[in-house]
């Protein structure tokens, strides 16, 4: 995993609320059987007017001119901001491996759906919630200012305006942590199986029935 | 002693340890299907980790699964490695699978409970956002990522942070006609789809309580669709005996001595919850979805939203997108939207109860001339076996139904079963999101008897109007 300590970009706005997982990535890219490659087919429905399928000549798709990622300075854009319960619907990984295949690294929202948000942190994407006031603040700036760049500090959890105002953010410690240090998590429990194995003992005793 | 939820008692049962407010959570099944798992089991093989506990997993595929004529196999090249990549990774890690010809083969929270591999008291996971369905047995269970997957399969647990808790109470007797389908989505009618975010939710109430365990199954179902991750109904005497006897259950001696513990299985009389949300269950009409989200919901009596009412101009937004992408007016009545094809399956309705419901409105009676396509996709080999034996099958063909092989079906449309842009459905599934169903595709969500109706009548009907 990339470990996340500091980031600058441009920030895409997708001004809509309940973004699902569907329209991250529809199902017809689920039957990959890697953690790669997703990027091209990100919001797919929306970014390209024809149906697309896994392995389609993308040179030879139509883009949807209206679709914000379509529309320059956005193609570059390493931080998407949307409305709120973003990655609501499917716990499928595939929608922020599709996030950061594309090349985003931060997404900020009024809220988020809760298993998205846990699946961001395990693939070096930072959500971040930020209240409704100061989204929409952001959305205006953005409209009013094509090319607009924020900062990430996730150290000190701020997102800095170009003006240098910092809007503070708030992050889960352990999270964080593991964000920071790019660190597997798998790894750290792995450290913790002398507990689980004394936990299994006990547990099987007074639950003998799941033996 | 302090009181507590039964949503307390389930995590501080399985707590492993603790460090400051993240909780290493111990997992009693996994349940594995071949969309989200195969980045899991290699992840495994790269790392040269052992599955902890095999046997805590029951794996099916069911999201590609053809519910048509299986003897000709997967045509899908891309499907068909995904099928054939979950055989290997049960075969070369030991794992108990119902492979794809196999009579008990379905889907995956169809099968668990069918089975009595989903108990009482049990934390369940699967890397599907549905999972929370098997909280109807008094279980925490929750759909989690890949990456989740990958961790209880090397350790057995999971870090959780402690959810809120909510309780919907729901009180009152249901009236004629009204399933656990309209609970839940006159439930995120009222609270939206971000309503449960960061809770578990408990339902509880006179009407909960009526419910049969396919009922509590359908509500439990829904409650990610109203942004909690798990939902749970207490155990009582319908939980107990439905579990009884089943493959995997305890039997004998080691079942009267689960029993005693699984009627703890509830929140004590003075717990308290994070927030009450009230549901008065003889006032729930049947629901039907009009937009792209299941918050996007009136009853049968109702019509679609004018925009012109909103004040706030995301939400304006949000329905004037709603409306363009259903193909519908403002104000328009529900009961006179035209059908184009009827989906009864998924996860959600699927077991012979919604058969059952179905089939005793279609009884004798023929599709509308309208309807291009009228599918029912049984959620197991086993529901499919029983509704056979009931004779349910032939009402359905009778009727001018396809009766399918069991499986996810057009609940998602990864397999050949889907909606061609435009075409409107209604289905008994829990997601009416924009090209869900297929590109373009348009969907209602009903209950399993307000989509047979809409099937005869060819457009949406009161099912409290019909004989």
């Amino acid at each position: 995993m990339n470990p996340f300590i500091t980031h600058t970009g441009i920030v895409a706005p997708l001004d809509r609320a309940n973004v699902d997982t569907d329209a991250i990535i529809p199902k017809q890219f689920l039957k990959s059987i890697k953690k790669t490659g997703f990027g091209p087919h990100l919001f797919d429905d929306w970014r390209y007017l024809d149906h697309g399928e896994p392995g389609m000549d993308l040179t030879q798709r139509k883009k949807n001119s209206e679709f914000v990622l379509n529309q320059t300075p956005y193609e570059k854009a390493s931080i998407l901001i949307a409305r709120e319960n973003f990655g609501c619907g499917s716990s499928r990984e595939h929608a922020p491996w599709a996030i950061e295949d594309y090349g985003f690294r931060a997404i900020l929202a009024p809220s988020f759906a809760d298993i998205f948000y846990n699946n961001c942190f395990k693939n070096g994407l930072l959500p971040i919630v930020l209240p409704n006031e100061t989204i929409d603040f952001l959305f205006k700036s953005i409209y009013a200012n094509k090319g607009y760049v924020l900062t990430i500090d996730l150290e000190n959890q701020f997102v800095v305006m170009p003006s240098n105002e910092k809007i503070s953010f708030q992050v889960d410690a352990f999270r964080k942590h593991c964000l920071i240090h790019g660190l597997d998590d798998i790894g750290l429990t792995m450290q913790h199986s002398k507990s689980i194995k004394a936990f299994e003992q006990d547990y099987y005793q007074k639950n003998s029935w799941l033996l | 002693m302090q009181a507590k939820t039964l949503y307390e008692k389930l995590f501080e049962s399985h707590i492993v340890r603790e460090d400051a407010g993240t909780y290493l959570i111990y997992i009693d099944r996994h349940l594995v299907h071949e969309v989200t798992s195969p980045q899991a089991f290699e992840g495994l093989r790269i790392n040269h980790r052992p599955v902890w506990r095999n046997k805590s997993i029951l794996a099916v595929p069911d999201h590609n699964v053809p519910t048509t004529d299986r003897s000709l196999g997967i045509s899908d090249p891309i499907s068909k490695i995904q099928v054939e990549m979950l055989d290997e990774n049960c075969r070369h890690f030991g794992l108990t699978q119902f492979p794809m010809n196999d009579n008990r083969q379905g889907i995956v929270h169809v099968i668990g409970p069918e089975q009595g591999s989903t108990l009482p008291g049990m934390t369940i996971v699967c890397g599907d956002s549905h999972t929370s369905t098997h909280g109807a047995f008094g279980a925490l269970a929750m759909g989690i990522g890949t990456s989740e997957v990958e961790h209880v399969l090397a350790t057995q647990c999971l870090i959780l942070k402690k959810f809120k808790t909510m309780e919907v109470r729901v009180e009152g007797k249901l009236n004629k006609g009204i399933t656990a389908k309209d609970i839940a989505l006159a439930l995120i009618g009222k609270i939206g789809t971000a309503g449960g975010t960061g809770y578990a939710i408990e339902f509880t109430g006179e009407s909960i309580r009526s419910l049969s365990m396919e009922g509590r199954m359908t509500l439990c179902n829904m409650a990610i669709e109203a942004g909690a991750r798990a939902g749970m109904v207490a155990v009582d005497d319908v939980t107990i005996s439905y579990v009884e006897n089943r493959p995997f259950s305890p039997k004998g001696e080691a079942f009267e001595k689960a029993k005693a513990y699984w009627k703890t299985l509830h929140s004590d009389k003075d717990a308290k919850f994070d927030k009450v949300v009230m549901l008065n269950g003889s006032e729930i009409l049947p629901q039907v979805t009009w937009g792209t989200s299941p918050e996007m919901v009136v009853s049968i009596e109702g019509m679609t939203p004018d925009p012109k009412n909103e004040n706030d101009p995301s939400k304006r937004k949000s329905i004037e997108d709603a409306l363009t992408y259903m193909g519908l007016e403002p104000n328009f009545p529900i009961n006179q939207i035209q059908i184009d094809k009827i989906f009864i399956g998924s996860c959600t309705n699927s077991r012979i109860e919604d058969l059952r419901e179905a089939a005793n409105i279609l009884k004798g009676k023929k599709i509308a001339q309208n309807i291009k396509l009228a599918l029912v996709v049984a959620g197991s080999g086993l529901v499919k076996l029983q509704a056979e034996k009931e004779g349910l099958d032939q009402i359905f063909i009778e009727a001018g139904f396809e009766w399918r092989e069991p499986g996810c079906s057009m609940c998602l449309a990864m397999n050949a079963d889907r909606l061609n842009p435009g075409e409107r459905c209604a289905s008994t599934s829990n997601r009416n999101f924009e090209g869900r169903q297929g590109q373009g595709g348009r969907t209602h969500l009903v209950s399993p008897s307000m989509a047979a109706a809409a099937g005869i009548h060819g457009h949406f009907v009161d099912i409290r109007s019909l004989n």
